[in-house]
């Protein structure tokens, strides 16, 4: 029984990873069509900007990892808009192109990072709190996962309350249901796009301080890794659907972690989770391909 | 429809080209500066074979994404798989060559045509997440290397018992350099005749309007999934090519950078014509090979550190050539020199999708 709820809070860690990475990525396809595949360097900027600040930070541990998230948000927003105003905005509607340049982006910037902080992982300063376990209904359940789930948990709850609330959560709304119909109204879609941009530069961030402390390191790889998954998640949810993903990101954290486990235990075979996420996604293509929660798109 | 097909000058030129290409391990002829040493030494030979083999593979990810505008990122798993089944085959299992390299090809046109018709479900850019997902699975198969067969993250070193010995030895690199230039000309001609085929001529439409194809009766999905197929195919047969080349398979064949790097190499050579993926793909394969040289040269060593970590790193000098490419000049090399060639087009005409096609003659 602990086991099973280990792996349900540990499945539904890794799920928030990669909700906080998909929304993202859904939320600007939605709006403009874009497939940002530098989506993953947020990720990385988030684990590498809140790791320097920390280990350059003469201050008492909570406080030191708080400043450092802060700052990496602070970095993926600026990060995330410049990528968008400097590659992106120059390619409006030419959406092959603005994949490619996102494609040649994420390379150099990998690069990049592995040419100046090194290919091996390096470990994290982790406060001392997300190190330790918590007692729940009998399993030991490492801190990292529960702190991942609260913080997606505030972010969905943040991200629902502005597109329900706000005027420009209005707009993004809008725009995501017809672009043209929006601008033909004479509202500034382009700027819309571009605060959700930086929006889903931050959220990603985020995922990479959280992800640093789930895994206990950085990895300059690990941007990419992810970024796959959070593909598969907005496939799943369906594209454009911000609960679809949360929905798909759930569900896909919960059956690789369960399949990873108990396939290593019985058949001795690790990668079936792995692998079990891309079968639910050819799956879910062959009986629903607009999907979970996507509308049937041409 | 194959009397529409006139080879005329450019097959002449390119009999040429391959004619000379053939006859390098003959000259003792020397190019400083770009290759060390004459070009018949085993060293530049196995380089120029590499090249030969990455601009065949680079020509058949080009029948996707130039010709049928398919995006794919998992075009990798099939090249992977031309690799990996054959060295599992004759390594593992000990099998003859010949029925061995009968297996892949049957496995190169099965794989994709299964996996292909999932993926065509859906289009544009959900198609090529699902590839890029399908990619990883395979990915994530060779590395957790189920019952010891792949070999896991060291890879896997091809047991010579059963191959020709003109085939091995650094003495030989020549004979496997004539197989690579053979793979490369048999892609290069098996993709002139099928973009010029009847099934071609659908996919170039399909490439520009989907919906007009369906509104003319014809079935894309079909179309689609034969490119999808004969793409991956003739990529497993370039895999062939490079464990025969190599010796061996490793798991970075399998990873998302090199199904993104022949993404790099079609529209770096001009994307939708014949002649540019395939420079591209030898251009880009010669470029990564030379500045991972450069970069643990003396030269690199002795610049400030800011300039080092970049400079240090290959895929970060082609990761950015490759994005002021898309912005400067999205048609590629063929784009350059059409242009220099038809001073009266509109320069603005040169996005990566519209690419004219008769500047693949």
């Amino acid at each position: 029984m602990s086991t099973v709820i280990l792996l349900l809070v540990t499945g539904l860690g890794l799920g928030a990873l990669y909700f906080l990475i998909a929304s993202g990525l859904s939320l600007t396809y939605g709006l403009m069509r874009v497939l940002n595949f530098a989506h993953g360097i947020f990720l990385t900027v988030g684990g590498y900007a809140s790791w320097w600040i920390a280990v350059r930070l003469p201050l008492p541990d909570p406080w030191r990892f708080l400043v450092a998230l802060l700052g990496c948000l602070v970095v993926g927003a600026i990060v995330a808009a410049a990528v968008e105003v400097g590659l992106i905005r120059p390619l409006y509607r030419r959406h092959i192109e603005q994949v490619l340049v996102t494609v040649g982006l994420a390379l150099a910037f990998t690069a990049l990072v592995q040419g100046t902080f090194g290919a091996d992982p390096i470990s994290y300063p982790a406060p001392a709190w997300t190190q330790g376990v918590t007692q729940l209904a009998g399993a030991n359940i490492p801190n990292s996962r529960l702190l991942a789930i609260a913080v997606a948990a505030a972010v969905f709850l943040l991200l629902s309350a502005f597109l329900r609330f706000t005027r420009w959560g209005l707009i993004v709304r809008a725009g995501v249901e017809n672009r043209a119909m929006v601008s033909a109204l004479g509202i500034d879609v382009q700027r819309a796009f571009t605060l959700v941009f930086a929006l889903g530069g931050v959220a990603a961030a985020l995922a990479g301080a959280l992800g640093a402390l789930y895994f206990g390191n950085i990895d300059p790889e690990r941007g990419t890794a992810t970024l796959i998954f959070a593909f598969i998640v907005i496939v799943i949810g369906g594209l454009g659907s911000f609960t679809g993903s949360a929905l798909a990101a759930v569900v896909v954290g919960l059956l690789q972690q369960f399949m990873n486990y108990y396939s290593s235990v019985y058949w001795g075979f690790s990668a079936a989770g792995d692998l079990s996420v891309v079968l639910l996604l050819a799956v879910v293509l062959l009986w629903r391909p607009q999907g979970l929660l996507g509308r049937s798109v041409g | 429809m194959l009397g529409r097909v006139r080879p005329g000058r450019s097959a002449v030129a390119a009999t040429a080209i391959f004619a000379v290409l053939a006859a390098i391990p003959f000259v003792d002829f020397e190019i400083p500066g770009l290759f060390n040493g004459l070009l018949s030494t085993p060293g530049t030979l196995q380089l120029l074979a590499l090249c030969a083999t990455f601009a065949g593979v680079a020509l058949s990810y080009n029948l996707l994404f130039g010709y049928t505008g398919l995006l794919s990122f998992g075009h990798a798993l099939y090249f992977a798989a031309g690799i990996y089944v054959t060295d599992i085959l004759l390594t593992r299992y000990h099998w003859a060559l010949a029925p061995a390299l009968a297996a892949t090809l049957a496995v190169g046109i099965a794989l994709p045509l299964v996996l292909g018709a999932i993926a065509l479900r859906v289009s544009g850019i959900a198609f090529a997440m699902v590839t890029l997902a399908f990619a990883q699975a395979g990915s994530i198969l060779v590395l957790d290397n189920p019952g010891r067969l792949t070999g896991g993250e060291e890879g896997l070193g091809l047991d010579v018992t059963h191959i020709p010995d003109l085939l091995i030895g650094v003495l030989n690199t020549r004979y496997l350099y004539w197989i690579a230039l053979g793979y490369l000309l048999l892609t290069f001609v098996i993709c002139w005749w099928a973009v010029n085929s009847r099934p071609g001529r659908v996919w170039q439409a399909i490439r520009e309007n989907e919906r007009r194809v369906e509104v003319m009766g014809l079935n894309p999905f079909a179309f689609k999934l034969l490119a999808f197929t004969l793409s991956g195919f003739l990529a497993t047969l370039g895999g062939i090519v490079y464990l025969l080349l190599l010796g061996g398979a490793t798991p970075e064949v399998t990873t998302a950078n090199l199904s993104l790097a022949l993404l790099l190499m079609v529209v770096l050579g001009g994307a939708g014509t014949l002649w540019g993926p395939a420079l591209g793909g030898a251009l880009y394969e010669y470029l990564d090979f030379r500045l991972l040289k450069l970069s643990s040269s003396s030269q690199v060593a002795s610049l400030p550190s800011w300039l080092q970590a970049p400079l240090s790193q290959p895929l970060f000098i082609l990761g950015t050539v490759f994005i002021l490419l898309v912005f400067f000049f999205p048609g590629g090399i063929a784009g350059i020199t059409g242009r220099m060639a038809r001073p009266t087009r509109s320069p603005t005409a040169g996005t990566v999708a519209d690419v004219p096609p008769e500047v693949a003659r």
